[in-house]
């Protein structure tokens, strides 16, 4: 077994931490730094339930080791509201559509559509379909979801208009 | 479904991962996109004792545009060559391939060559490369040698590279010849992004009479390897892809192959499929060909 230091950026804020190579990168964010928002749910690549963003980018973190992700800026769920009391035009959007259910999948789809809100604001049923079609949910039957990043993506255009540019 | 315990190394040169996979032996392996490789540890199905991560080798990314020869990098993403301008236009055919693989999160993980050394049968980048007739480029601590293709995947998941040989890169000629090139590429999977049930891929050129003058053919899901069907493109070549000739090579690729039946599909339903899928891809590609200027 190997040991390996890393320092890495998790919601704007650097940790640094000793981790075994075998530790998965969600893991590490729920136990190591108790970022419990990201679910482990299959822990083999199928459900998207850990979708973190890596650098930007939306990943599965249960197919990363934590020492892979070494000097990295990541995204959880715990990144996107705006503060602890609050919640982002998305998670909002979320609430107000009923997008979620028994909620297990949802920081998943949050992290999905979050990515795809920043590459555009103006999303077809399409795209958003193809942007949260590697996240499993077992409840909603997935409409309400798209209802709520429709809903999101009209609301954020609206206050762009309105303020010239707000955060999902 | 976690990995058993583990080496690891991060090597920041082709030289020092080679150097690495030498002195682990067998019990070495590479770690790229780990998209194949990371849910195979989770499940106990593959435990290596030492991983070497090439993904921050800077000499392992990127697509290079040659006179004969489009390059990927092996580290390359396929999101990356999914939005690649080359890619678009020099190498059409992976660029329809790469929008099968997977879904977006894992593409945007996933490498090129990642996909191609883990070989299976399924994998869509692997029947692109073996219908555009790519060579696989690999380096070893004792040097680097090019393999064809054809010579490249041995069965499932397993190809020609030696335990102690990094893919380094693949290369896909350019087809030269005049007139209008057409692709098609068409998967069947249970839902989208999962696995091909079976799919097929075709690249041609048509003169301006609208002839067959060059054509490459193959299906994947339906053997132990991707798989090039000669003979169906023997019987279009020189044709117009008229509704008879499709028919034929649909029926010749029907005869040729002989999938294995899985929980997801009976061998008769994918042989069917399978021939459906060269009808379709042919037609696509005959309408791509034709949509071009001569």
């Amino acid at each position: 077994m190997s040991l390996h230091e890393i320092t890495l950026t998790v919601n704007s804020a650097v940790h640094r931490g000793l981790v075994p190579a075998r530790l998965s990168l969600v893991d590490f964010l729920r136990e190591g730094l108790l970022l419990t928002g990201t679910h482990a749910g299959c822990e083999h690549g199928v459900c998207g339930a850990c979708s973190i963003l890596l650098d930007g980018v939306p990943m599965r973190s249960c197919l990363l080791f934590a020492v892979q992700a070494d000097g990295c800026a990541i995204t959880t769920v715990e990144g996107l509201a705006p503060g602890p009391e609050g919640l982002s035009v998305l998670q909002d959007s979320f609430w107000e559509t009923h997008a979620l259910q028994c909620g297990f999948c949802t920081p998943g789809m949050l992290i999905a559509a979050q990515a795809l809100l920043q590459s555009t604001l103006t999303p077809s049923d399409e795209e958003i379909r193809e942007a949260i079609g590697g996240n499993l949910c077992r409840c909603t039957g997935y409409k309400q979801i798209v209802d709520a990043v429709k809903l999101a993506a009209d609301r954020l255009r609206g206050s762009n208009r309105a303020e010239g540019g707000v955060q999902p | 479904m976690k990995a058993v315990d583990f080496d690891y190394a991060r090597p920041a040169s082709i030289g020092e991962a080679c150097g690495l996979l030498a002195a682990g032996g067998d019990e070495a392996k590479i770690i790229a996109g780990g998209q194949t490789l990371v849910p195979l540890m989770a499940m106990r199905m593959a435990r290596p004792a030492l991983l070497v991560d090439i993904n921050r080798i800077a000499e392992l990314n990127g697509i290079e545009s040659g006179s004969d020869y489009v390059t990927l990098r092996s580290c390359t993403r396929q999101a990356a060559a999914l939005a690649d301008e080359t890619i678009r236009l020099r190498a059409p055919l992976l660029a329809k391939a790469l929008r099968f693989v997977g879904h977006g999160q894992t593409r945007n993980r996933g490498t090129i060559g990642g996909s191609l050394a883990n070989a299976d049968p399924a994998a869509e980048i692997g029947l692109a490369a073996l219908v555009l007739d790519a060579r696989i480029e690999a380096h070893s601590a004792t040097g680097r040698r090019q393999i064809p293709i054809a010579e490249f995947f041995i069965g499932p998941m397993m190809t020609a590279l030696a335990p102690e040989e990094c893919l380094t890169a693949i290369r896909l000629p350019l087809w030269q010849e005049p007139g209008r090139l057409g692709t098609g590429f068409q998967e069947t999977s249970a839902r989208r992004s999962d696995f091909a049930l079976a799919a097929a891929a075709v690249q041609l050129i048509l003169d301006t009479e609208g002839t067959c003058r060059r054509i490459a053919l193959g299906v994947g899901g339906v053997g132990s390897v991707p798989l090039r069907i000669d003979a169906a493109m023997e019987r279009l070549l020189g044709t117009r892809l008229d509704d008879d000739d499709i028919g034929d090579a649909a029926r010749i690729v029907y005869r040729a192959i002989d999938p294995a039946p899985d929980l997801h599909a009976s061998a008769d339903y994918r042989r069917r499929l399978a021939a459906s899928l060269v009808e379709r891809a042919l037609a696509e590609a005959k309408r791509d060909a034709l949509a071009r200027k001569a």
